[in-house]
């Protein structure tokens, strides 16, 4: 008895109920992540749920290659290139590494020009980022033209198990997808930087909330975190 | 139950005041590092990626490929984290939310090597030729 009176006192006089009510209780003051925007935390949270997909398809992918009897395709000759008349092993991935490293390294110095307000290096280097991604997409675009002008489908190809077909285009297909959509999304807040939007507090499309420089940085962990399951994608796949 | 409200009433200015601490810092300026340290991490980067492009280039096999493929890994996926992400300058809250569920994904490799071993048993006691 007593503990309910407690609770029902602590209670500021007028709560909303119904839906309202729900909506209220959940967005009261309790943060869990005291010194986070929700914006930013929001993005580690999806980052994360991104994390558990990405996982279940390098899951899938080495289930399928430690369970099948047929050879798996060498992808150190798969990925070989002919340049100036030299057989050079995985070498189109490995630039495409380094590309993708580069982007996040303008992005990170974007966040950080961002933060000290020099709204045209930040829209610079945001577009660079974005020019590098888009590299990234061609050469994958590329790859992806070369190996089915070999003969690599989902379901067979022309030096062992078939699962190799299934597994290179949905685990890059859907990093493809990711990079994308990441290009799109710099080029939409580099834009914003560029017309100062966060220097003079416009409000922004949709939500008619006024941004700040904080959206770069978590535009950059999107990207970082495309450069980062790339990484184990580069292991795993190419290099393993 | 009144001596309670009381407390509760003196407690809050302490714990706004509280909060206030932790926020200003951070919120104030954002996340500011010297570029040179993006610039240095960056280089780093590259070295490892060159790294694990050389086990491949070398040829080399067996063990020492993968330890050296998860070392390059494991290394260059804690730089994007810790500094490019910024994640070493976040509350500890933040950093144990998002990184120990990942790690329970080794739960699932496990799981999966032990499914996959005993596929590829069947299919070589039904199918024949093993790889």
């Amino acid at each position: 008895m007593a503990e309910t009176a407690l609770t029902t006192h602590g209670l500021s006089p007028a709560r909303p109920d119904g839906w309202q009510g729900i909506a209220a209780d959940w967005s009261s003051d309790q943060r869990a992540f005291k010194n986070v925007s929700w914006g930013k935390a929001m993005m580690w949270i999806f980052l994360l749920s991104d994390t558990f997909i990405f996982s279940c398809f390098l899951l899938s992918y080495m289930t399928a290659r430690m369970s099948t009897t047929v050879p798996w395709p060498n992808p150190s000759e798969v990925f070989a290139l002919e340049i100036a008349g030299h057989h050079i092993p995985l070498i189109l991935i490995a630039i495409m590494t380094f590309i993708l490293i580069s982007s996040s390294g303008t992005m990170a110095m974007a966040v950080n020009f961002g933060y000290r307000r020099d709204r045209v290096k930040t829209a610079v280097l945001m577009l660079l980022t974005a020019a590098l991604g888009a590299t990234f997409v061609g050469m994958q675009a590329f790859e992806w033209t070369k190996l089915i002008r070999e003969g690599v489908r989902p379901w067979e190809n022309p030096w062992g198990a078939a699962q190799f077909g299934s597994s290179f285009f949905m685990i890059t297909g859907f990093h493809g997808t990711h990079v994308t959509i990441g290009v799109i999304f710099l080029i939409v807040i580099a834009r914003k930087v560029w017309r100062g939007d966060f220097d003079v507090g416009r409000r922004g499309f949709f939500t008619s909330r006024k941004g700040n420089y904080e959206v770069v940085e978590i535009m950059g962990l999107y990207w970082h975190f495309v450069d980062l399951v790339w990484v184990f994608i580069f292991a795993f796949f190419y290099l393993w | 139950m009144t001596n309670v409200a009381i407390d509760l009433e003196a407690q809050r200015p302490s714990l706004h005041a509280h909060v206030h601490d932790a926020v200003a810092p951070a919120h104030a300026e954002g996340q500011q590092h010297p570029i040179k340290l993006y610039l240095v991490v960056w280089g780093w980067l590259f070295v490892l990626s060159t790294g694990s492009y050389l086990v491949d280039y070398f040829g080399l096999q067996g063990y020492l490929r993968w330890s050296l493929i998860l070392l390059f890994m494991v290394l260059k996926a804690g730089l994007i984290v810790a500094v490019f992400m910024h994640m070493a300058w976040e509350r500890l809250a933040l950093a144990y939310a998002i990184l120990l569920p990942p790690v329970l994904v080794l739960v699932f490799v496990a799981i999966m090597v032990f499914e996959s071993e005993y596929t590829h048993l069947i299919r070589v006691l039904f199918f024949g030729a093993p790889a």
